[in-house]
């Protein structure tokens, strides 16, 4: 069976990725795990070395490249001495010429799949998918990127988090790198605007993680184990909200997106759109529409998912299901004739039925509600007390 | 008996038939379908000219044209086109509900947009890729100002939109009705 991976997520060097996973490896130590690290960059900072200290470190491997000695991590040894979980530090690191991969996920993908738990560290600037934004942010380009899949397959991710200024701190009084480097730093990447946006690329990147996480739990592929597929699932009811809409390539759809963006909002919660498309090929007149609904999607920032089938019910059912629905909205059913709501249930009916624990809320026409008398109750007439002249 | 019966039942029989073909009828009234033509209405800012919204509703139900109200959303330098705009989309929707609110007093059904770009121009030019219309209907700035477009942009559509272009100036500042965002709450 494959090793798990927990990675410690930073936004920049300093904010004790390192330290963090050094500590939590004395913890699994100290707990009767044989834990061994493969790879540590301490970076001269004593406090990480000391965190190291009682730790078995597997000797580093020796390679000459061009006339110069460097150091590696010797893979092979690590996979000889085979402990329960493995301290690898760096995961975005290229290895030297020569090495067994060219880079150091490469490794720890060779030890996971040798059973053995790998616990490691990355910058958020070095994913592969926030490479051109965190240059953008920064004006630095960092040049070693680990490719998203790794993190994304993460068994555990694990923000290190520290304000900018709390970094700032740490750099002036050298816990970050020597006396000598600290100005320059200070002058180019330790800056405050830049960490902070840095920060926020984090966070949201775990935010996201997570997200993705609960979403393809259940159904998903066996790539959890099955006790975190049993937990995941039990998941979204404890999270929070989150919100379904079904829509139709249609102008009447708008008031259903209308209204349940504006639910969303009050209720601080993310919104999906679905369109159960029938079979059959689209024409002309709901392509366009579609594309305006696509369009509308990314204004407000909801999700817009496309299902063929011919299945309503199941494909909502479904939907709901791997994304967490709480609540689901439709529009008004369209008129049906007596024989129709004889032999079929209506679509409210049928949800309610295949989604226990689901509020299915209607949207209705409101202006086609019953007119209030204005002497009865002034300002509720829609316009007319409201229009300034 | 049976007489006495069908005396009772039939006329009720034909109330609850008229009834429902005459609440079948208000519905179709109250939700008139999607006519052939499309006249657009763009509009931006926080609130909308009335007078220029049922100018538009006039044409539309004269043409048997279904009202098009695009809000044209502006999306600051540093943030990506595609991202969300939940402010100005609250705005948005709550004006193009106004809208629709307004559009079923004159039974003319609406199908609304909402265009990003960088300036009110570049929506413009989003909306011209994006929509079909027989015809456009815009509001112009009042001497005070206001949200409606101003002579460039008014000029810039004039030479850029192929159609008619129907550009409204109310009479008088002091005249100009106006529908925010709050008044389809």
């Amino acid at each position: 069976m494959a090793g798990r991976l927990k990675v410690f997520l930073g936004m920049a060097a300093g904010v004790g990725k390192t330290y963090r996973m050094l500590q939590e490896g004395q913890a699994e130590a100290e707990s009767g795990r044989d834990v061994a690290i493969g790879w540590l960059e301490s970076h001269g900072r004593r406090e990480t070395a000391a965190q190291a200290v009682g730790l078995e470190v597997v000797p580093r491997l020796r390679v000459e490249h061009r006339g110069t000695q460097l150091e590696e991590m010797d893979l092979r040894a690590i996979l000889r001495r085979a402990p329960e979980l493995c301290l690898i530090d760096e995961l975005a690191h290229t290895n030297a010429p020569g090495s067994l991969h060219p880079k150091r996920f490469e490794d720890v993908a060779a030890v996971l799949a040798a059973g053995i738990d790998v616990s490691t560290t990355v910058n958020v600037q070095h994913l592969e998918s926030l490479n051109d934004q965190v240059a953008e942010l920064t004006a630095t380009r960092v040049r070693e990127t680990v490719p998203d899949e790794v993190l994304a397959g993460a068994d555990e991710l694990v923000l290190i988090d520290l304000t900018p200024e709390a970094l700032i701190e740490r750099l002036r009084a050298g816990k970050v790198y020597p006396a000598a480097r600290v100005e320059s730093a200070l002058n180019n990447f330790f800056k405050i605007e830049h960490l902070s946006a840095l920060r926020e690329v984090a966070l949201r990147q775990v935010a996201e993680e997570v997200e993705a996480k609960r979403v393809v739990s259940g159904p998903g592929p066996p790539r959890r184990r099955d006790e975190e597929r049993v937990l995941a699932s039990a998941a979204p009811a404890a999270i929070g909200e989150r919100l379904l809409a079904l829509v139709e390539p249609t102008p009447a759809s708008q008031r259903v997106v209308r209204r349940a963006w504006r639910s969303a909002q009050r209720l601080g919660t993310e919104l999906d759109l679905l369109w159960v498309q029938p079979p059959g090929s689209l024409d002309a007149g709901v392509a366009e529409q579609l594309d305006a609904l696509r369009r509308l999607a990314v204004v407000l920032g909801a999700h817009l998912l496309i299902e063929p089938s011919d299945d309503l019910v199941g494909t909502v059912r479904r939907i709901a299901h791997e994304r967490g629905t709480t609540y689901v909205l439709i529009g008004e059913p369209s008129r049906r004739g007596a024989l129709q709501r004889l032999l079929r249930p209506s679509l409210p009916s049928r949800l309610l039925e295949a989604l226990p624990g689901i509020d299915v809320r209607i949207v209705a026409d409101r202006t086609r509600r019953a007119a209030v008398p204005a002497s009865a109750a002034p300002g509720a007439s829609p316009f007319s007390p409201r229009e300034r002249r | 008996m049976v007489a006495d019966v069908l005396v009772t039942v039939v006329p009720l029989v034909l109330v609850a038939a008229a009834t429902w073909v005459a609440r079948g009828r208000r519905m179709r009234r109250a939700l008139p379908p999607p006519g052939p033509g499309r006249v657009l209405f763009p509009f931006r800012g926080r609130e909308l000219s009335v007078p220029a919204l049922e100018s538009a509703l006039r044409l539309a139900r004269a043409d048997d044209a279904t009202l098009v109200p695009v809000y044209l959303a502006e999306v600051p330098l540093h943030l990506s086109l595609d991202c969300a705009l939940p402010r100005q989309s609250a705005v948005a929707l709550a004006l193009l509900d106004a809208v629709e609110q307004r559009a079923r007093r004159f039974e003319v059904p609406v199908d609304a947009r909402i265009e990003k770009g960088r300036d009110a121009r570049h929506a413009l030019r989003q909306m011209l890729r994006h929509e079909r219309y027989d015809r456009i209907v815009l509001a112009a700035e009042t001497a005070a100002g206001g949200d409606g477009f101003t002579p460039a942009e008014t000029a810039w559509l004039l030479a850029n939109a192929p159609g008619e272009i129907v550009v409204l100036r109310p009479a008088r500042d002091a005249d100009v009705a106006t529908l925010t965002a709050s008044d389809a709450a």
